[in-house]
């Protein structure tokens, strides 16, 4: 049997706490350098020529126009495909679906679904919507791919975010005579509202950063022009600064740092409303 | 009442039942699409050489031994990274923190899990692996080592969420018990709190070993790309080539149902197997724990 003097006990807390301490601040510390690094290099390439021109010069010069309106572009594909389906999924599993086996399979598929590797994804949107379907490398193939991909998050945020209604509106508008889908529109989706909200930016806001599934679903090297129709391949942010830190000799570093800032601005930025909206949300509940 | 269902009641109701098992018939058909153009692989590449230890699929040399090496050394790396780190780090938030620090670090860890893995690779690339070389006297800096460190930091807020959720979840009057028998905070964390919470302590590392290993792009910018088979422990500082990065840098360049597109389906059904098995353990690991807890309070 251990018995501890009391002074070593404390000095066992006090290392304890100390190295714990120290875990956290070299966890934390690259998270804020690496922000900072970023926007310091990439703020100097940032100019309204820079965001809204198209690069030219084997996309040594000119603007990254063509990849923020392509990201734009797949991050709206992908809401209007995951959106509603997310959301129709998280109230059947919040207001509908019985504690059975086949709501627990739904349970692990989803788990499983956040879990298979990006890179998946775009076998399977190239197996599926690319080739199958043929929509060719296409913003409906990478939208379609995306969403796929984002529906976890909506789904698991968005129905914890119905769960936390309490019981007893749906009991009181029951009990009043309304059904079950009034009782679920008009009572429980605007109070789980902001939560819902806070669920598909933050999906979409991993949507917005891929690279992976994109790659053989719907992203072009190079367009001159912009995707006229949801048919054509377009340039993304993501794959745009693999593009240009991997594949092209001599690249400007600003030109590369401006893009890696505007990624992570849009990237961020989302984040940020969805975080906003959350602690806006809490602190005005009543319940 | 049930009998007055209105014809839209009726169709939203069974729109959204569908839209309920939708998770099911996706995780279906992305199995199926991986089998349909993966398996003819085993048809067309004997099994000698695809288990052999040569990638180089220009000569239909289809060994994929070096690839999952690769993965293993980078995810082993990633892994000796983030299990610490991440812990220590959802240790000190859920137990030591006050709460104001709390509110700042927990976002500031997700702002992490946020961050697009292709600006780390960015990263790597410019910034940490000329470092690494120089730091270590190493003839290049794309390394496994570079690959680790920042799938490292990928993973850390997967593991920190989840192992600060299972630590959050254990009953407040247990501390309290250790604190009345006279026990230290240290003392009830490590002889407590942490043993309360080690399924989910558990199902922590194996999601964070499960995003690792899925990593794509981050590793594919900085690990080099040399499909080497990984023998000893000095692979770390070698390239290597993970499974993720083998499928993202090669499928734009073969043909549509060759042999090397089959190949390549083949190595993301592993990937997808690997995925599926890290979660339904964890998940079956998480659904016994609420039984567990479910019997206790009841």
């Amino acid at each position: 049997m251990k018995t501890f003097l009391p002074l070593n006990r404390n000095l066992t807390q006090r290392l304890g706490f100390g190295l714990l301490t120290a875990m956290t601040l070299a966890t934390v510390t690259p998270i804020i350098a690496v922000i900072a690094y970023i926007i310091i290099q990439g703020a100097p390439a940032i100019s309204l020529e820079f965001l809204t021109s198209a690069p030219y010069n084997g996309m040594r010069n000119g603007g990254i126009m063509p990849a923020i309106v392509g990201t734009l572009y797949l991050t709206i594909g992908t809401a209007i495909f995951s959106v509603p389906l997310g959301v129709a999924a998280a109230i059947y599993l919040s207001e509908y679906a019985a504690d059975t086996w086949l709501t627990r399979t739904i349970r692990i598929a989803i788990i499983n679904l956040a879990g298979i590797p990006s890179v998946v994804y775009g076998l399977f949107g190239l197996g599926l919507f690319v080739l199958f379907l043929q929509f060719g490398t296409s913003i409906l193939a990478a939208s379609l791919t995306l969403s796929i991909m984002t529906l976890p998050v909506i789904i698991s945020t968005s129905e914890e975010a119905l769960r936390a209604v309490p019981q007893s509106f749906r009991t009181v508008s029951i009990s009043l005579g309304a059904t079950r889908w009034q009782t679920i529109r008009r009572i429980v989706l605007p109070e789980a509202l902001p939560g819902i909200i806070t669920g598909i930016i933050l999906g979409l806001e991993r949507a917005a950063g891929e690279t992976a599934p994109i790659l053989f679903t719907g992203a072009a090297f190079f367009l001159p022009r912009l995707p006229g129709s949801p048919f054509d391949a377009t340039m993304a942010l993501p794959y745009h600064l693999f593009v240009i830190s991997t594949q092209i000799p001599e690249m400007p570093f600003q030109i590369q740092y401006g893009t890696a800032l505007v990624l992570i601005a849009f990237v961020l930025g989302m984040n940020l409303v969805a975080t906003v909206i959350r602690s806006r949300a809490r602190a005005k509940r009543q319940w | 009442m049930e009998s007055q269902l209105t014809w839209q009641e009726f169709i939203v109701t069974r729109v959204i039942k569908a839209s309920g098992y939708s998770a099911i018939v996706f995780v279906a058909l992305i199995f199926y699409f991986l089998l349909r153009e993966g398996l003819p692989t085993l048809a067309e590449v004997p099994f000698g050489n695809l288990f052999s230890t040569r990638w180089y699929p220009i000569e239909e040399y289809y060994g994929i031994l070096p690839l999952i090496s690769g993965s293993l050394v980078v995810t082993f790396g990633a892994a000796l990274v983030a299990v610490p780190f991440g812990l220590g780090t959802a240790i000190f938030i859920s137990e030591i923190a006050p709460r104001w620090l709390r509110e700042i670090l927990k976002p500031l860890v997700e702002l992490l899990g946020g961050l697009p893995s292709v600006v780390l690779g960015f990263l790597g690339i410019l910034v940490l692996s000329p470092y690494l070389r120089v730091l270590l006297d190493l003839p290049t800096g794309l390394t496994a080592l570079a690959g680790s460190l920042l799938l490292g930091g990928i993973a850390v807020p997967t593991v920190v969420s989840v192992a600060e959720d299972a630590l959050d979840s254990v009953p407040r009057s247990y501390r309290e018990g250790a604190w009345a028998l006279g026990a230290t905070k240290w003392q009830t964390i490590w002889r407590v709190t942490l043993p309360a919470a080690r399924s989910g302590v558990l199902t922590a590392v194996m999601l964070g070993v499960g995003r690792a290993i899925g990593e794509t792009m981050t590793v594919m910018m900085v690990t080099g790309n040399a499909p080497v088979l990984a023998t000893k422990l000095s692979s770390i500082f070698s390239p290597v080539r993970t499974m993720t990065a083998t499928i993202a840098a090669e499928m734009g360049e073969v043909a549509n149902g060759s042999v090397h597109y089959h190949t390549l389906f083949f190595i993301g059904m592993v990937l997808f197997l690997i995925s599926l098995a890290v979660n339904i353990t964890a998940s079956a690991v998480v659904f016994r724990q609420q039984k567990r807890s479910e019997r206790v309070l009841s």
